[in-house]
């Protein structure tokens, strides 16, 4: 599935590149038109897609457990928030695109800290508190948003826009999304039998041998870190994150170890089939991706929460 | 073999006065009932000696060492607790829920095998939902999750078996099954401890008997010593009729 769509991925798009001259780009040779649209722009620009898609993916599904609710997504505690209150000052300030990258990871990591802080202070830790407190940052971080689109001059909107929906074509280069992917799989896998302990509660899972503050920290700070580098690549992308481990969980059960890495195959099988969609449902125009997966999340969601009744 | 003892142990139940502080050994091959009316703190107990709650003072012992000096991870090698309450959030197979009581006896990157498999089914078994093993939990009644949660415990097997209202929603036939298994377990060598609502039950298969008053007297023994019709309308605040049938006693609630 996954390898499919990064060929369709690879073939599809304003000029259309049919498959056996495809086959002869990725051995190298094709003519050089070809050369230059799979290998400089649409096999980055696939990376891309499926890194983030993959990171909002596991985010998604480390979330749910963590506040033990299927229905939290990467975003519920307002990180996309503060990542696009700092995206939207660098591109206010007029920086070039790596600046806004930083400032919005900057921002994505402040809302985490700020959430973490909060919720944490009196040293009870409850996911219902967790969300409550991530829930209320958010809506003052979609206040600051709304604030600043208010005076932004026009001419500095359509950029904004783009980038507040989600789109890949920022990303300048796939390869720290994708590093990010791969480690932090890595990490999680050990953990996956004390995550689906601990979706049986916390009493539940102490009982049972698993340390659960110190697992909710390190959940907590690798969901946010995987979320921060999804936005930082691609924009806040909404949807992926809450629709994958959902519709995985329907289909696969819920053991972590099978979830998280079909999350990855799955959310980034999603978003670069998305990612293609959109850029050739009004070729050679761009819709920003985030307006896809919302199109397509939205009826699913929908779906999936009238069947679950 | 494992010993759990409570040392000068004063469990912290807001807004209560100290009370009495408890001094017992949860010996192997023991069988503890703590009977209580509601809010007395058996819940409490169960989760403090389970290191689950801090204790307002004094402390649990296991073996020869503070159960805080324990990680959590050995101490769930030897002490097993059933919840009165649980949260299934996502669905689970019953099979999945028995499994998750080997999840102290594994590393990190071990899966469970044949042998874990062996133990979860021989467990279900025992507890008769064998035949429910790929069914999801949120299908099933009261009672059959109850022994689903008990059978998780026998999976988990360590030598301390804490259990709140084991009892709970089961029919007759399942509830002495339950009981006789926990009796079978203390024969092997376990020790168990369990909070119940039921004085013929306790009357007839704990060695041990814990009364928890709710402004935090206690007192505990033998079951035949603290079993006296006194003790227990003064514990509940309720008379009761007792009645001897073939040397076993048997109390009844009067109108």
């Amino acid at each position: 599935m996954a390898l499919a769509a990064m060929m369709l991925a690879l073939a599809m798009g304003s000029v259309t590149i049919p498959l056996p001259d495809l086959w002869q780009v990725i051995q190298g040779d094709g003519s050089a038109l070809h050369r230059t649209l799979v290998w400089e722009l649409r096999l980055p620009r696939a990376i891309a897609a499926f890194a983030t898609g993959g990171l909002l993916a596991v985010a998604g599904a480390l979330m749910q457990v963590l506040l033990r609710n299927p229905l939290a997504d990467p975003y519920i505690l307002g990180l996309s928030g503060g990542a696009a209150v700092g995206a939207l000052l660098a591109m206010l300030a007029g920086m070039g695109a790596l600046l806004v990258s930083g400032s919005a990871f900057a921002g994505a990591m402040l809302a985490t800290m700020l959430v973490f802080g909060l919720a944490h202070g009196t040293g009870s830790w409850t996911p219902s508190r967790l969300l409550l407190t991530g829930v209320v940052v958010a809506s003052g971080w979609g206040a600051v948003i709304t604030l600043m689109l208010a005076i932004t001059p026009s001419y500095k909107l359509p950029g904004m826009l783009y980038w507040l929906m989600g789109d890949v074509s920022y990303a300048r280069t796939p390869w720290p999304a994708f590093v990010v992917l791969v480690v932090s799989i890595m990490l999680i896998m050990p953990l996956a039998r004390n995550l689906n302990v601990l979706a049986r509660g916390p009493m539940q899972a102490a009982a049972l041998g698993v340390s659960v503050r110190p697992l909710e920290w390190a959940v907590y700070l690798l969901a946010s870190l995987l979320t921060a580098t999804a936005v930082t690549t691609a924009g806040s992308i909404g949807f992926v994150g809450l629709i994958v481990p959902h519709m995985l969980r329907l289909v696969l059960g819920n053991d972590q170890r099978i979830i998280l890495p079909a999350s990855v195959l799955a959310g980034g099988t999603l978003l670069v089939l998305a990612d293609t969609l959109a850029r050739t449902v009004i070729a050679p125009e761009q819709l920003p991706v985030g307006v896809i997966t919302a199109l397509l999340g939205v009826p699913m969601f929908l779906y999936l929460l009238h069947r679950s009744r | 073999m494992s010993t759990l003892r409570a040392r000068e142990l004063i469990i912290n139940i807001p807004g209560r006065a100290d009370g009495f502080a408890l001094n017992m050994n949860v010996e192997p091959g023991q069988i503890w009932g703590v009977l209580g009316p509601n809010g007395a703190g058996k819940t409490t107990l169960l989760h403090t000696l389970a290191g689950l709650l801090p204790a307002r003072s004094g402390q649990v012992v296991l073996n020869d060492s503070p159960l805080k000096e324990f990680k959590r991870r050995d101490i769930a090698r030897q002490l097993g607790l059933v919840f009165q309450e649980r949260q299934d959030t996502f669905p689970a197979t019953v099979m999945e829920t028995a499994l998750i009581g080997r999840h102290p006896w594994l590393s990190p990157w071990e899966s469970e095998q044949g042998e874990d498999q062996a133990l979860a089914e021989q467990a279900l078994t025992a507890l008769d939902v064998d035949g429910l093993s790929g069914r999801l939990l949120n299908t099933l009644s009261g009672g059959e999750r109850q022994r689903v949660a008990i059978a998780t415990l026998m999976t988990q097997n360590p030598d301390i078996w804490l259990l709140d209202e084991p009892t709970n929603h089961l029919d007759l036939h399942h509830q002495v099954k339950v009981m006789n298994l926990l009796r079978n377990q203390a024969e092997s060598g376990k020790a168990v401890f369990m909070c119940l609502h039921d004085l013929n039950m306790a009357a007839r298969w704990c060695s041990h008997v814990l009364l928890l008053y709710t402004n935090g007297d206690a007192c505990w023994g033998a079951t035949e010593s603290m079993l006296v019709p006194e003790a227990l309308e003064r514990l509940y605040n309720q008379r009761l009729i007792s009645l001897e049938k073939d040397g076993l006693s048997v109390f009844v609630p009067a109108q």
